[in-house]
């Protein structure tokens, strides 16, 4: 299904921190959100899976407005994955995967088989099978955001939504994060710092300043020097990668 | 029938075993706590009594044993196991809602004000004739978590900030309460006042029984609706809402039952600590953290655990009952040690 934001603005307290921001995903395809820290990219992927409420504008799934869905709804519909978050209860990578299809399950419905085939795919996906029965705390921190999208995947959704999954990773890690969502047949939106990995692994590219939509399209269209200057403040030099044929950025210091 | 059906009907058995058990041992010690006393009656007549009362049976037995077991020792024991499980329930709820291992039932002000609540009336007189002990620290309790939720919603509202406004009020509470007793009570009144806030089941009825096992039972009903928001609760706030959880519905209406539950068992027989904290983490080594069996466990757990400190406190020292939570707090401090060690080690 398709993502399409049109003219959401949203703030905390008196401070605005969305602005009237629109984009569209379309389906299957992953969005990549960037901007420097506090530009409001957490605070537009909890907006879309209505973690937080728009204080206006309209925000679609499909063709359904998400004001209009109930908190279940959505969740059978919209996986969102956090930046690290984490527990203290001992709970294994199966319990945590389980949790994925709270959303599906009435308050008498026992566990269906339907729920195991879910988790199963789910733990297949992200390669975690094998360590079903490991308890959370023994797990490495890549190893952890697995299954936290192994969770969101075992909500069945249409729509994936990931803030910055990648961040403390080492780089593989990354890497086999984000090929893993590249090749999850969902709409994606994922909030990145890397410009060269958002590059690599993104469809199309939205550049996002104190809130404001700065640059939108596709990588190499968005990706260019003067924009990275004027939002990063950061001087670059850009080439189209002769490995992967995308482009490729290269900072250069004063 | 595939390896994991396999598993789990493996696990249904065992923990249908470990259910049976817990059921037929609280059963136990009810029976031994209607036993068990200055006068010791026999388990058979103990039996007879009850069956004599319940289905009118004509077993011979003496009328003061009828009324021992009838009056005194049954109603005191289900009083204690209702309070027990009340108890231990609440911390369940709380140590998941608040993401806090630490959090127990008076950790959201409700026992400082009952106790505030308590003093008011019997040591100041307020609402004298018209209000009990009880409905005083059921008011004060009320009041107190009342004004803890003011201060938190205003304050953001997280676990975190909860826990710090109860702590907060917990602190004004007291110190409400130790300045009236210092200032207004006589050496008689303050012995009576302390008595009560380490808890007692001495004067428990059947009154109270009609109360506490109903208020117990509807508080276990409305928890379990709720098994599957608590489980969600794991990984935070955001993370639940995500999963499709209205949090913020969830969080009034089991913060509601929890306060509730607390302050008709301390209105009934004073602050007894340190079930709520350490029953739920024993609960959990034993069945694990989902909370479809957690919930159960508390409530079995904390019953036959607090059922068992009133024995204890009965016979302990002969000729004189010790507060029930002095009997909790010492062999809760110890357990409360190992928790805090365990939470130190895997943080």
């Amino acid at each position: 299904m398709s993502i399409a934001v049109d003219q959401v603005s949203f703030s905390a307290g008196n401070t605005l921190i969305i602005d009237g921001i629109s984009l569209d995903v379309s389906p299957g395809k992953v969005l990549g959100l960037l901007g420097p820290n506090g530009s409001g990219k957490s605070s537009l992927l909890r907006l879309i899976c209505r973690l937080r409420k728009a204080s206006s504008g309209i925000i679609r799934l499909g063709d359904q407005d998400v004001a209009a869905l109930s908190r279940a709804e959505i969740a059978r519909r919209v996986g969102f994955v956090e930046q690290q978050s984490t527990t203290e209860t001992q709970l294994t990578v199966a319990d945590v995967v389980r949790l994925g299809r709270t959303p599906h399950r009435g308050l008498l419905s026992p566990w269906s088989s339907e729920d195991d085939a879910a988790v199963a795919l789910a733990l297949t996906r992200v390669d975690m099978q094998k360590r079903a029965s490991q308890l959370w705390q023994t797990l490495s921190g890549g190893e952890r955001q697995r299954v936290h999208i192994a969770r969101a995947l075992a909500q069945s959704p249409s729509e994936l939504l990931l803030d910055e999954p990648t961040n403390h990773l080492d780089i593989q890690h990354q890497l086999e994060i984000l090929s893993l969502v590249a090749k999850l047949d969902m709409t994606c939106i994922i909030a990145l710092h890397d410009l060269n990995l958002a590059a690599m692994f993104c469809d199309s590219l939205v550049v996002l300043q104190a809130g404001r939509v700065v640059a939108a399209g596709a990588p190499e269209e968005v990706l260019t020097e003067d924009l990275i200057a004027a939002v990063f403040g950061v001087r670059a030099h850009i080439a189209k990668s002769d490995i992967h044929g995308r482009c490729n950025i290269q900072y250069l210091m004063a | 029938m595939n390896a994991a059906t396999g598993e789990r009907y493996g696990r249904w058995w065992a923990l249908s075993v470990l259910a049976t058990a817990a059921i037929l041992l609280l059963g136990l010690a009810i029976s031994l706590a209607v036993s068990i006393g200055e006068i010791s009656i026999p388990l058979l007549t103990t039996a007879e009594a009850v069956s004599n009362r319940l289905f009118g049976t004509a077993f011979d037995i003496s009328r003061i044993h009828q009324g021992i077991v009838w009056d005194y020792r049954l109603s005191r024991a289900l009083v204690a196991a209702s309070a027990g499980a009340s108890l231990a329930l609440c911390g369940t709820i709380l140590q998941a809602l608040l993401r806090n291992p630490l959090a127990e039932p008076y950790v959201l002000g409700i026992s400082a004000g009952a106790s505030t609540g308590a003093v008011c009336i019997t040591i100041l007189g307020v609402g004298y004739g018209v209000l009990g002990l009880s409905s005083g620290a059921f008011i004060g309790a009320v009041v107190a978590f009342g004004l803890v939720g003011i201060l938190a919603v205003s304050a953001g509202g997280s676990g975190d900030r909860i826990i710090l406004c109860g702590v907060a009020a917990s602190q004004l509470f007291n110190a409400l309460t130790s300045y009236i007793v210092t200032t207004s009570a006589n050496a008689e009144q303050a012995r009576g006042v302390l008595f009560w806030l380490l808890g007692s089941f001495s004067g428990v009825r059947w009154p109270d029984v009609y109360l506490s096992v109903p208020v117990t039972l509807a508080g276990f009903v409305i928890c379990l609706c709720h098994v599957r928001a608590l489980d969600a609760f794991v990984f935070g706030v955001d993370a639940a809402t995500s999963l499709g959880i209205a949090v913020r519905r969830v969080q009034i209406v089991l913060l509601g039952t929890t306060a509730l539950m607390t302050a008709s068992v301390v209105s009934m027989v004073g602050s007894i600590g340190f079930v709520g904290l350490v029953i739920p983490h024993a609960a959990r080594f034993l069945v694990g953290p989902s909370h479809g069996r957690l919930l159960p466990a508390t409530a079995l757990g904390g019953a036959i655990f607090m059922v068992a400190a009133d024995i204890v406190s009965r016979i302990i020292i002969p000729q004189q009952i010790l507060p029930i939570g002095v009997v909790t707090a010492l062999f809760g401090a110890p357990a409360f040690a190992v928790i805090l060690y365990r939470v130190r080690r895997n943080s």
